[in-house]
């Protein structure tokens, strides 16, 4: 019995392989995402936006020869470097896939880029690693992401701050690594453009009263309190408290403080108050999103059009280098994404093929607006909201 | 006029916050000095008695809420709290029924209590968040302020503006009255006489016929009553969340300490002190030294003796400190 499990297993190999060596451009790419762990609920609609990029190629015909683009998913675990590593190892040596889509979560990117990467000298475009750390990452041109940096969000925020007038502010940060990074970045970025910071200080989530952490806050000053909290743990608390005290009523409220709880929470009591959310009127994902969730996967989540903006910025580059080799097309990955050129959305990956082939150029914009900055992450879209009336208001978009 | 600003300021953020504080952890205290010094053990389930005391409060809040009715300006949950007190004596009663009684008819050892009292803390609070959930609950309404930041400002045109919170002000008075109704209750009453007896030489007052059975009730009883105002005031004033009052067992453990474990006047001294010693040791204080300095002798740094992360650390210290150098505490309590 053993004896024919086996000679089946070997049988069905070979014809694999003689199958596979049938197509002289067929071209495979690693999707690696957490499919187990802490976002393991995010992952497969994230992956099955990257495979309908892939799906769109194959379908359109049109990349180098005609070539079919598989997809070979594998388990990032989002938390287990080792795990992500080794699966990384994998995609590269046995599927020997040409590209990879992923990681997702920071920490495994970082170590999945310098343990395996940049060794192998494979291409990775991350949909939704935001760590300020991996823009300075020893990458050697492979590394990209369609994701912005949370230090960006800390630079547009100090921008919207300083156009309106606010020379100097607190910050109060929800303690752990998002809060403390996006402090960090929004306090670099206003105090280079001329502000001034008189506090930073962190703030435990789950605290009853947050009076005596609005107390420092406010013997520091200042025109308005930046909260980098999350808007259903302590970031409510502290905008209650500095409200009761009189110490601050205008806020500054990053992504992670901008939900319908602080509509209902405070209203116009925080009237005037600023934020940024990513966001982009620039493009339209909804031809994705419908894609995905015809997969069956749940498209409400988050970065579904990251993912598929990754897929196919890497397509469109083998396209545009001709070759799959990531040696050839990593160097075309920005200029496909970036102007001059043709604008290519969501859905108009056979177009876009059909111009590179052609000759011309191309601005891929897809789901998300892409917009590739130095060293290869996306510039990244937000919206600026403002508290008018009691509600949430998008004043404009940058 | 500085001077002005400076002490308002300073009562904005320091004493108004801390004698509101030092109120609730003096109500938490005086329950946990009560049982040390008649039923001889730490109950570490005084913490989650809090949450549930105050969660049958918030409960019945909501239903008042729902039926519209209210006390205008004040909050509903003052209407709510004499149905929150008699759960609350109901689920005290029950826990010493089932579980205490066993151990004082075997005449355990104090440590044996202590940890039995660990286990109907982690039972309790596994109560609590069962018909509450652990999230954070809403119910306080009626008027916010009795006088705003902004209000004060306008009204007498200093710099700094003065906030006073309904629920502060209403902590402050009901903890002064339930102070005042317990030590007329402890002194003046037969039944507290007898429990100040038992307190005192539990031999001495069994033989002059005093029921312990009878003691034992009324402690608990007057503890529910006081575990439940403490709950509601700090949930009113603050947040109801379930692990917040499992939190707060440090703190009135340290003021029952510090002021003597098993004297009233002494838990009440213990709270006050270790909220104002909370409340200073982290305050920035640059704001008020900016308005008291001369010209050019302001501070350029924020003052600030420790960052608002240790306050919990506070109280640890004060109790070591009070623990080595006079372990009876400040008023003569019992060493623990």
């Amino acid at each position: 019995m053993k004896k024919l499990l086996m000679a089946t297993a070997a049988v069905a190999l070979t014809a694999g392989t003689a199958f596979a060596g049938g197509h002289a451009k067929e071209v495979k790419l690693g999707v690696i995402m957490g499919f187990t762990g802490p976002i393991e609920s995010l992952t497969p609609a994230m992956a099955a936006g990257a495979e309908v990029a892939m799906k769109e190629v194959t379908d359109s015909g049109l990349l180098l020869d005609a070539a079919t683009v598989t997809p070979f998913r594998a388990d990032s675990t989002c938390v287990d470097a080792a795990a992500a590593t080794a699966a990384a190892e994998r995609l590269l040596t046995s599927d020997k896939v040409n590209g990879i889509v992923g990681a997702d979560c920071s920490g495994v990117t970082g170590a999945i880029l310098s343990n395996v990467a940049v060794p192998n000298g494979a291409v990775m475009i991350s949909p939704s690693a935001t760590s300020p750390a991996l823009t300075t990452a020893e990458d050697n041109g492979l590394f990209f992401r369609t994701s912005p940096s949370d230090a960006r969000q800390g630079q547009v925020l100090a921008d919207v701050l300083k156009e309106r007038g606010f020379t100097s502010a607190a910050i109060s940060y929800t303690n752990n690594d998002y809060g403390k990074g996006l402090a960090d970045s929004i306090a670099a970025a206003f105090t280079a453009g001329g502000g001034e910071v008189t506090i930073t200080s962190a703030h435990e989530d789950g605290k009853a009263d947050y009076s005596a952490e609005v107390g420092a806050l406010a013997s520091a000053g200042g025109d308005i309190l930046i909260v980098a909290g999350y808007v259903d743990q302590g970031g409510p608390g502290i905008i209650r408290a500095a409200l009761d005290s009189g110490a601050f009523d205008t806020f500054a409220l990053p992504d992670g403080m901008i939900g319908t709880a602080l509509e209902t929470n405070f209203g116009d009591e925080i009237e005037g108050s600023v934020g940024t959310v990513p966001g982009s009127d620039a493009a339209d994902p909804s031809v994705v999103l419908d894609a995905v969730a015809a997969t069956g996967a749940d498209a409400s989540g988050p970065y579904i059009g990251e993912s598929y903006d990754a897929a196919a910025l890497i397509m469109l580059a083998m396209q545009a280098a001709n070759s799959k080799d990531p040696a050839d097309y990593a160097g075309q990955i920005m200029n496909v994404a970036n102007a001059p050129g043709e604008q290519i959305a969501a859905g108009e990956l056979a177009k876009g093929l059909q111009i590179l082939k052609d000759g011309g150029e191309i601005d891929y914009v897809g789901a998300t607006a892409v917009e590739l900055i130095e060293p290869g992450e996306a510039a990244g879209g937000y919206r600026e909201i403002e508290i008018k009336g009691g509600k949430i208001t998008t004043a404009q978009y940058r | 006029m500085d001077f002005l600003n400076a002490l308002v300021a300073l009562s904005n953020f320091v004493l108004i916050p801390a004698i509101a504080y030092g109120s609730q952890l003096a109500l938490g205290a005086l329950g946990v000095t009560l049982i040390y010094g008649i039923l001889r053990f730490s109950n570490f389930a005084h913490g989650d008695t809090m949450a549930f005391g105050a969660m049958i409060a918030v409960l019945v809040t909501w239903g008042l809420q729902g039926m519209g009715v209210g006390l205008g300006p004040l909050p509903t949950a003052l209407l709510a709290l004499p149905v929150a007190i008699l759960g609350c004596m109901a689920l005290v009663l029950v826990t010493d029924r089932l579980v205490y009684k066993f151990y004082r008819e075997q005449k355990a050892k104090p440590v044996i209590l202590v940890i039995v009292s660990m286990g109907v803390m982690f039972i309790m609070n596994g109560v609590v968040r069962f018909i509450i959930g652990p999230n954070d609950q809403k119910f306080a309404d009626g008027e916010r302020f009795i006088i705003s930041a902004r209000e004060f400002k306008q009204l007498t045109g200093l710099r700094e503006g003065l906030a006073i919170k309904t629920t502060q002000g209403i902590t402050v008075v009901v903890a002064v009255i339930a102070v005042v109704l317990l030590f007329w209750f402890l002194n003046r009453t037969r039944t507290g006489k007898s429990m100040r007896a038992y307190s005192d030489n539990e031999d001495l007052a069994l033989l002059s016929g005093i029921n312990p059975e009878r003691v034992v009730m009324y402690t608990w009883m007057i503890v529910a009553a006081l575990a439940t105002v403490a709950g509601v005031l700090y949930g009113l004033d603050k947040t109801f969340k379930p692990f917040v009052y499992f939190q707060l067992l440090l703190p009135i453990f340290a003021s029952a300490i510090v002021g003597g474990l098993g004297n009233p006047l002494g838990a009440i001294a213990g709270g006050f002190v270790i909220a104002f010693s909370e409340v200073t040791i982290t305050y920035a204080w640059k704001k008020v030294l900016t308005y008291l300095m001369p010209e050019g002798l302001e501070p350029s740094g924020l003052v600030q003796l420790l960052s608002t992360d240790y306050k919990f650390a506070v109280s640890f210290v004060i109790l070591l400190i009070v623990l080595l150098f006079k372990p009876t505490g400040l008023f003569k309590g019992k060493a623990v």
